[in-house]
């Protein structure tokens, strides 16, 4: 279907980003007609997001070509991308932490009527302006940031990952607001939630490697289609271990992580679950239902308010990091920024564990510590020379390098928090058969991931989080991503989901449409 | 990575490889600098550049490099010790004094470095388990020295001080008209702290910690013993670089080191290491003294002390801003 | 506070206003703080020394007047997010200008004109550091460090001695008080030319924007706040007010002196701290710093009072200093736990 240019709100052109020797974007494309909702999909790392920075002036192209209404518009700042019309709101809120709201929207020249006008269909009529926006909680601040944008009454608003960890409720406002965008307004929308996108997006635009690869009308089973579109492949991929092996073995065993009770007092509260040696377990959940705070708690990073740890049988008392290093328990990061020394070398960062135990300050044998690297570096497949600086490194190589630094020190019980996020599929592919062949070697491996179909891929059995609370836990036979996704939003398994509870709301109607379909026996 | 075909080839006119060179190997750069300024030094005053000279030059330059050591510690943590001036020239003042009484100076000197490690000790606690910001913390530290040391020269008008003649052969003598004696100290303090920062663990604690605080910490590095030692040391360092100092210039004043405060601080950016942490080296911070001398020198000949200043600080604003431009992600 | 079903609690109508009187004094909890401790320390004063009176002051206004406007120049750089160590060479530098002129071209009148030059003199020095640290991305304590050298070259070369003069109003204008003793003339210039740059700073876009780069760089740039022109501007503005500084320094001296007062940019750092300013940017204002600074001089004046050794003073305002910030991060840290 061809389209005449004056048709569209916005047109981007062969728009190319390099960073040093990271190709971010390469003549990537994105037409969006006026009043659509537009998703903008692809893995992490595929250049959605420099896509959307480019658009709205945080960052400057290449090359590319932007129009908007018909108007040549690229954008070299966010103060000209919003007199343009494009205004983004990103994962974190564009607030200033230490002024109060009232003064946000001076500094911004919004409007103070309309923010407050969308603050009430958001749900936040009686937030105080007056309060200071450090105070505020994050999901607040999103909110804030999200009515900031639409007071200034965008033609192109952009959400990046808006959704993500935001409670339940304040998302299914989200989506109603975004809907409910005028005629003569679009919206761009990033979000990793298929059933969001098949709820209230008209097209979506699919990147893989910086390039645009496809654009899908977003119906009831185009999913799939937009799925084989980012990942190149079809979505199946072999499963890494056979049913039931592990489960034998576990019943004789002490677990190697107990945990019982644990909570912080804030988002997780009563966390109770076993990890034996030799399994890998999978954690589940929605965004900022207390997995982080698990993980922080038992990799030692903070300690717990309430409840209690016990590992190999003995209760312990973790106050940092290193305690918990001590009894093998490493945690590899989800934020490679987080976990690596960005200007430092490969061998720096993989021996890093090793110099930190204060037995080692001292004189360092460059021979031992060099074949140590060595091998985890081959272990890894790592793609690079151990003297490099670890920011020069591709996303997955840098991922891998993290992994590494505890297989040179040892692993017996990695607690791996979506390690394989922002990673193309290749390294993905490596790390799920080196986690498998960890465990096999006896570690125990305690794996979050928020993509769903990982837990039937690499692990033995699958726990699910929900507000704080160990909700459900199965075996991986029996996880596949329908359970897990109702396990997750804390639905009873097997039933069809109540019209009453959440009726109406776009992502329940996706989720009966999907339900439906696999009961009907349709793919 | 990009790689070029090679140091020679046709690789090497091209800017990205004289920049890659800078970025990876900095002390390159640096001592070709340094010798293009001895060249312009003999150029603009013919007969300067002769043994005598570079005797003088090194052994203020190893004073001074000493007290950029410090700096160059701290930095690379990210912090910085802005009480090195009033440790060193506590020190070799707290020496001097001794020089009449029981126990002489050895007792003083002894006396100077324990007060010293006291000092470093403190700055190393506000900083390591108080957080307080490094800035603040050893500007306090360093007001508190001030002030002892005066206090300490008021109690001891009396007793009269001197310059002891074994710290004097030591900070002003030359062997054979051309080693500096003081190279003697010097030396081995620069091999340990090269060695140090290349092939210790410890040495990897101040990168990682300067580099990335959280993940230093997520690999189980306890941030505050090693920053409660680093400014020990530095205080330390700070001490002797007072001691040989006084002896060079046969003074003991309180304030006689204070003056190299911010060279130090120079030497030790012009030398490689970031303000930021994460990334220097020692190496680079001595190349950086010498060069730091050598043009203070110049100047001081061929410049009214005005111009002097104000070239100097021209300079050290131009090549860190070279620094900056070449080590920046694109 | 999300609870466990995700719905955002709303505070009853007693809770908000019982809340907002708590932000309220919380902001400020610091300054009050001080400004009941310098009262402690008046008393203290008046105690320890009982002739100590409004003339006296009056002298201590006087004192303190360069460096209280060097501490509300360094405020306004950090709270941008920056900070000066070349604040002492600025000062040092104005002060020889004009100082210089004032010789050369005496005259009541000529000097209103010279004061304006040196005026404009600091916003130029402001701009130089500021355009250095926004081009060449140098961490701003390196640029203003070698600044410092560059400045106080500089006043090498206008005023190889100290010497000079100042025109007799200008030197009126900051000794003695105003109608009633109870007014220092010192400080009524020093209300008024802070009232005069920072009140409509504060509560202006490019005031509102020094905070938002402090606080939080990225996030202001996303919210279009134009990062590199307000982190000059903090620079400019800062080296108006040092500019000031210079002026009364030659005000209350008579002469420019071209060796910058080595302690001056310290002090400044360190009542900027003890204000309530945060290094790292974002938090506070000028009246705490000035109320440090008037704290500092009277610690300081009291040991002379009290006969001890002057340089006690200087270990007890260091101690101060220190411990200080010790307390804070304490608060800090236990905050942050909870």
């Amino acid at each position: 279907m061809t389209v005449t240019a004056t048709d569209l709100l916005l047109e981007a052109t062969d728009v190319s980003k390099t960073y040093g020797a990271v190709v971010a974007l390469d003549h990537a494309s994105l037409s969006v007609r006026p009043g659509e909702v537009h998703a903008l999909m692809g893995a992490n790392g595929a250049g959605k997001s420099t896509f959307v920075k480019i658009l709205t002036g945080a960052v400057t192209p290449d090359t590319g070509r932007i129009v908007v209404r018909g108007h040549e518009r690229t954008s070299h700042s966010p103060a000209e991308a919003r007199r343009n019309g494009l205004v983004s709101v990103y994962q974190e809120p564009a607030v200033i932490p230490d002024l109060d709201i009232r003064d946000n929207l001076r500094l911004t020249a919004t409007p103070v009527e309309p923010f407050r006008h969308w603050l009430a269909e958001l749900g936040l009529a009686d937030l105080r302006l007056s309060g200071l926006a450090r105070r505020l909680p994050l999901a607040s601040l999103r909110i804030v940031d999200l009515a900031r944008a639409l007071a200034l009454e965008p033609d192109v608003l952009l959400l990046d990952e808006i959704t993500a960890a935001l409670p339940a409720n304040l998302t299914e406002r989200v989506l109603q607001v975004v809907q409910q965008q005028g005629a003569d307004r679009s919206v761009i929308f990033i979000s990793h939630r298929l059933i969001e996108i098949a709820a209230i997006c008209d097209r979506a635009t699919v990147l893989r490697n910086g390039e645009t690869v496809g654009v899908v009308d977003v119906t009831a089973g185009s999913e799939d289609r937009i799925v084989e579109l980012m990942l190149g492949e079809a979505a199946t991929a072999p499963r890494l271990r056979e049913a039931g092996a592990g489960e034998a073995a576990r019943k004789e065993q002490t677990p190697r992580l107990s945990a019982r009770s644990l909570g912080d007092g804030r988002r997780l509260r009563d966390a109770t679950f076993e990890l034996y040696p030799g399994e890998v377990l999978g954690v589940v959940a929605l965004e900022g239902q207390g997995q982080d705070e698990l993980f922080a708690i038992l990799s030692g990073a903070e300690r717990p308010v309430t409840g209690s740890l016990l590992v190999d049988g003995q209760a312990v008392s973790l106050r940092h990091p290193a305690d918990a290093i001590r009894m093998g328990l490493v945690f590899v990061a989800a934020d490679r920024a987080e976990a690596l020394l960005m200007q430092r070398s490969v061998r720096e960062n993989i021996s890093l564990p090793i110099s930190a135990r204060i037995g080692h300050w001292g004189w360092i044998d460059l021979g031992r510590e060099g074949r140590t690297v060595h091998r985890a570096v081959e272990t890894l497949q790592i793609d690079a020379r151990a003297g490099s600086e670890v920011r020069r490194l591709s996303g997955g190589n840098q991922q891998k390098v993290t992994i590494a630094r505890w297989v040179a020190a040892g692993v017996k019980t990695m607690l791996a928090f979506d390690p394989t996020r922002g990673i193309d599929i290749g390294t993905k592919n490596q790390i799920y058969i080196l986690l498998r062949e960890l465990a096999a070697a006896g570690a125990a491996i305690l794996l979050y991931t928020s993509e769903l179909k990982e837990v039937q891929l690499v692990c033995d059995r699958a726990i699910v989080i929900f507000g704080g609370e160990v909700v459900a836990e199965m075996p991986a036979a029996a996880a596949d991503e329908v359970d897990l996704l109702r396990a997750a939003h804390n639905l009873m398994p097997g039933a069809a989901l109540p019209e009453e509870t959440t009726a109406g709301t776009p992502a329940a109607k996706a989720a009966v449409a999907a339900a439906t379909d696999e009961a009907a026996g349709r793919p | 990575m990009t790689a070029t075909t090679g140091a020679f080839g046709d690789g090497w006119l091209r800017a990205a490889t004289w920049r890659n060179l800078f970025r990876d190997n900095p002390l390159i750069p640096l001592t070709i600098l340094l010798v293009l300024l001895v060249i312009v030094v003999e150029l603009a005053r013919p007969g300067t550049v002769n043994t005598g000279w570079a005797a003088f030059t090194i052994r203020q330059a190893a004073v001074l490099a000493i007290l950029a050591g410090c700096q160059t510690l701290t930095m690379l943590t990210g912090g910085i010790d802005l009480s090195v001036g009033y440790v060193a020239s506590m020190a070799g003042f707290v020496t001097a004094t001794f020089v009449h009484q029981p126990g002489g100076w050895v007792l003083g000197m002894t006396v100077a470095l324990g007060v010293a490690a006291l000092a470093g000790l403190i700055n190393g606690i506000g900083v390591g388990v108080f957080r307080v910001h490094p800035l603040i913390m050893t500007l306090g530290m360093g007001l508190v020295v001030y002030g002892f040391s005066n206090v300490w020269q008021l109690q001891n008008v009396q007793t009269g001080s001197g310059v002891p003649e074994e710290l004097r052969w030591l900070g002003t003598g030359l062997t054979a008209d051309i080693i500096p004696n003081n190279l003697l100290v010097f030396i081995p303090i620069a091999v340990i702290l090269i060695l140090l920062l290349r092939r210790t663990g410890y040495g990897r604690m101040l990168y990682a910690i300067g580099d990335n605080p959280v993940a230093a910490r997520l690999s189980g590095v306890r941030s505050w013993q090693v920053i409660v030692v680093l400014y020990t040391i530095s205080a330390v360092l700070a001490a002797i670089a007072g001691l040989l100092q006084s002896g060079l210039s046969n003074t003991a004043s309180v304030t006689l080191v204070t003056p190299y405060l911010l060279p130090s601080v120079a030497a030790a950016v012009i030398g490689g290491t970031s303000i930021l942490g994460g990334r220097g080296g020692y190496s680079g911070t001595i190349v950086g003294a010498l060069i730091l001398t050598v043009l203070a020198g110049f100047l001081s000949i061929i410049l009214p002390e005005p111009w002097r200043q104000i070239v100097f600080g021209s300079i050290v604003v131009l090549v860190a801003a070279a620094y900056t431009r070449v080590t920046a992600e694109s | 506070m999300t609870s466990a079903a995700g719905t955002v609690d709303r505070p009853s109508l007693t809770d908000r206003s019982v809340g907002a009187m708590r932000t309220v004094a919380r902001n400020n909890a610091w300054t009050l703080g001080l400004l009941g401790f310098l009262v402690v320390l008046l008393v203290f004063t008046k105690v320890v020394n009982s002739n100590y009176g409004l003339s006296s002051l009056q002298g201590t206004a006087t004192s303190v007047l360069p460096l209280a406007l060097a501490a509300v120049a360094q405020a306004v750089i950090v709270i941008a997010g920056g900070i000066d160590l070349s604040i002492s060479s600025q000062m040092a530098l104005i002060s020889c200008v004009a100082a210089t002129m004032m010789k050369t071209y005496p005259g009541e009148d000529v000097a209103v004109a010279i004061v304006l030059l040196a005026l404009l003199l600091g916003l130029v020095l402001g701009a130089v550091n500021g355009a250095l640290i926004v081009l060449t991305r140098v961490p701003d304590i390196v640029v203003t460090l070698s600044t410092y050298f560059i400045w106080a070259g500089f006043a090498l070369l206008v005023r190889p001695a100290p010497g000079g003069s100042a025109a007799e109003w200008l030197k009126d204008l900051v000794v003695g008080s105003l109608g009633t003793d109870l007014l220092p003339k010192a400080a009524i210039v020093l209300i008024v030319i802070v009232a005069a740059i920072w009140i409509p700073l504060s509560r202006s876009r490019l005031g509102l924007s020094l905070y938002a780069i402090g606080s939080n760089r990225l996030a202001a740039f996303r919210s279009g706040v134009p990062v590199d022109r307000t982190k000059f501007l903090s620079y400019v503005i800062g080296g108006l007010i040092a500019a000031f500084a210079g002026l009364s320094l030659t005000a209350s001296t008579g002469i420019g002196t071209p060796v910058p007062e080595p302690t001056y940019t310290l002090i400044s750092i360190a009542a900027v701290v003890l204000g309530g300013v945060s290094l790292a940017g974002g938090i506070g204002g000028v009246f705490g710093p000035i109320v440090a600074v008037v704290v500092l001089q009277l610690i300081r004046d009291d040991m002379t009072f009290m006969r001890v050794n002057p340089n006690f003073g200087l270990v007890a305002q260091g101690f101060i200093l220190i411990g200080v910030l010790v307390f804070g991060s304490l608060i800090e840290m236990r905050r942050s736990r909870s």
